[in-house]
């Protein structure tokens, strides 16, 4: 089956979507992410989304959902890297993405990462 | 108005991909901005989940349009699903019996320039969205 492949750093797990993902595709990422994060004992989780041409609704759920479930599970979550023609998009779409934390790119995003875990 | 279209088969999720990637080669074709061509991906990406996903039988088509020296994009959803009862339930923001955020419809439009929507319960739904240059 389909994967996107999930890296950990230390006690930080990093993704990049580099594909344009199908919805089954996006439902393994999130259960891989949440796996991962209990096998790993990970921390924080960096999900890069610049290779993103759009983010749509389904795929804001996912990025909410893995927020949140990587919170219940005590680890951080930031999203970097989102074009500016996709988050104009999804402000329109009526999509917020209220509870996910984002940052510019990966240097800022593993930045906030490692202050909010001290 | 002239339009050379090309029709799409939506019955799988990795349907939705292609039909993305062909509206975004459409609509770059077309001279859409980065923005505008962002958005009707998106209400596209959204449109053709709802026919995979509620609809049978499902196609896409997909048009070049041109109307008073205007070039634009339009993009028809069709399926032969159960139809919606109440439309104007089916257009609020929220309201789904799908499960998901009930964004597609009410998103989609906000994302166009025109949007129209024909249903009839127990043969079938057409979406027929335009965004302009």
């Amino acid at each position: 089956m389909e994967r996107i492949p999930i890296l950990k750093m230390g006690s930080f797990l990093l993704v990049t979507v580099q594909v344009d993902m199908h919805d089954q595709l996006a439902m393994n990422l999130q259960s891989d992410l949440t796996d991962k994060i209990v096998s790993a004992k990970a921390r924080g989780v960096l999900i890069d989304i610049s290779a993103l041409d759009i983010v749509d609704s389904f795929i804001g759920r996912m990025l909410g959902n893995i927020a949140s479930m990587s919170r219940i599970l005590d680890a951080e979550t930031v999203v970097v890297g989102m074009q500016p023609a996709v988050a104009i998009t999804l402000v329109e779409l009526g999509l917020a993405l209220t509870g996910v934390r984002t940052a510019l790119n990966i240097e800022k995003g593993m930045d906030l990462l490692r202050a909010s875990i001290g | 108005m002239t339009g050379k279209g090309e029709i799409l088969p939506l019955r799988a999720s990795e349907d939705v991909v292609i039909v993305r990637q062909r509206v975004r080669a459409l609509a770059a074709q077309e001279g859409l901005k980065l923005v505008d061509q962002t958005k009707i991906v998106t209400a596209a990406s959204e449109l053709a989940r709802n026919t995979v996903i509620y609809g049978r039988d499902g196609t896409a088509l997909l048009e070049a349009v041109e109307a008073g020296g205007r070039r634009g994009v339009r993009l028809t959803f069709e399926d032969r699903g159960p139809g919606i009862a109440d439309l104007q339930l089916a257009m609020k923001d929220g309201y789904t019996t799908g499960g998901g955020l009930g964004l597609g419809l009410s998103g989609s439009k906000r994302l166009c320039n025109e949007f129209e929507i024909e249903s009839k319960v127990g043969v079938g739904t057409r979406v027929t969205i335009t965004r302009w240059r």
